[in-house]
């Protein structure tokens, strides 16, 4: 249970795969137009990361090493590929809304990089843990970086009206060009909590060796 | 489709729709390689033929394979298989009879499987149902437009590394925000529609 725990912590915050691995560019940038997207996008992209790490994994003493990056494709697409069915058939306005980002599932590196570091290596177990916990990383930063584009963009969150009819709305952060604005702020907001952090640790570690002197 | 009509595609795809600035298709590799401008063409080239090659084998494969099967569901699972074929064939074929092109784009060569410009172009080019000749444009043109982009943030990256933004925001946000203000110059094309 610890263990769990701790490998969720790492997936959303300490080794976030989008904001501290700056893996899967492209649907961060895409999808965040609106936190409803957003929210669809990474936990398609969950589900279809914790399957393909527990069938990596169940397959891993099977799968050829030279050939593993074809085998690691034809499982996740075939999991993509099903996501992208059960979405057409239950969430019909999502589907169309996502539109062709669905099927790039398959070439989001996140995944692919999951199965070469961690799937390929680790129980089934595990494996599919850290799925969630990479998937529910992934969907924290579409979260928060589609949060801002909303709010700033169109003024709304979650398609309720936040500051009423008076505001015009920065429509340059729905666009293309707000994508990468938002991103670089969100990830430079997480390199200066980390500078911060690291700060603060060495410091500690500093204080820890004077006492430890001043016993000696 | 007219003579005309595949100009405007190209145009189209190149400039108005393109891959990375309006579309984010093959940001990956966009942010990744782009650190110096011969790098980013080599990238860019490599791109390019892929995509042209990958255009072709993608409409053979769904209509002559997956529409008569009644498999057109399976699309995502065949395209990416072809690509991956694909690269690994032309990989071999360079080494063995093109060293020189084999040894400039060689190393950049794997990394285009999981590049998702190559996959949308294939996937987009099915779903507006363009013909044999429009979808191998189509992929050409994306592919261009996605060369103009890298090498030309490559060229605005090489002028980075001279600057000194705040230390929060050196290496990666700042070649994002980079990216967005020349997204912004990119957004100028967006009014044109043909």
């Amino acid at each position: 249970m610890k263990g769990f725990l701790r490998q969720l912590k790492e997936g959303i915050l300490d080794h976030n795969p989008t904001l501290v691995q700056l893996l899967g560019m492209c649907p961060t940038l895409a999808t965040t137009t609106s936190v409803k997207n957003a929210i669809g996008m990474g936990l398609a992209a969950t589900v279809v990361l914790i399957f393909s790490n527990l069938f990596i994994s169940l397959l891993r003493k099977f799968i050829p090493k030279e050939a593993r990056i074809a085998g690691f494709i034809v499982i996740i697409s075939g999991f993509v590929t099903m996501v992208e069915l059960l979405m057409k058939a239950f969430f019909y306005s999502l589907y169309q809304s996502l539109g062709i980002f669905i099927p790039l599932i398959v070439v989001n590196c996140i995944i692919l990089a999951r199965a070469e570091a961690y799937a390929s290596k680790n129980k089934p177990l595990p494996s599919a843990v850290d799925g969630l916990a990479m998937g529910l990383g992934f969907t924290f930063a579409l979260l928060l970086v589609s949060t801002v584009r909303e709010i700033v963009g169109n003024g709304t969150f979650l398609g309720v009206s936040i500051f009423g009819k008076g505001y015009a709305p920065a429509l340059l952060f729905v666009m293309p060009a707000g994508a990468f604005l938002t991103l670089g702020f969100v990830i430079a907001g997480v390199q200066k909590v980390r500078a911060v952090r690291e700060e603060r640790a060495r410091a500690q570690a500093r204080a820890n060796e004077e006492t430890k002197e001043a016993t000696v | 489709m007219s003579f005309s009509d595949i100009l405007l595609l190209m145009f189209t795809a190149i400039l108005v729709e393109n891959f990375i600035f309006a579309k984010f298709y093959g940001c990956c590799p966009f942010l990744g390689v782009s650190d110096k401008p011969d790098t980013a063409l080599g990238m860019g080239m490599a791109v390019t033929f892929v995509m042209t090659l990958s255009g072709a084998a993608t409409y053979l494969v769904y209509h002559l394979l997956l529409v008569p099967f009644h498999l057109e569901y399976l699309k995502t699972v065949a395209f990416i298989l072809v690509i991956a074929a694909l690269v690994q064939f032309i990989e071999m074929f360079l080494k063995r009879f093109v060293p020189a092109l084999y040894a400039s784009l060689g190393i950049y060569l794997p990394l285009i499987t999981t590049n998702c410009a190559v996959l949308s172009a294939a996937l987009l080019a099915v779903q507006n149902d363009l013909n044999f000749i429009g979808s191998v444009a189509f992929g050409f043109s994306s592919a261009l437009g996605f060369t103009l982009a890298i090498v030309v943030f490559a060229g605005v990256r090489a002028r980075l590394q001279f600057a000194e933004p705040p230390r929060a925001f050196r290496g990666f946000p700042i070649t994002l925000i980079a990216a967005g203000l020349l997204a912004m110059a990119f957004a100028g094309f967006s009014g044109v529609r043909l």
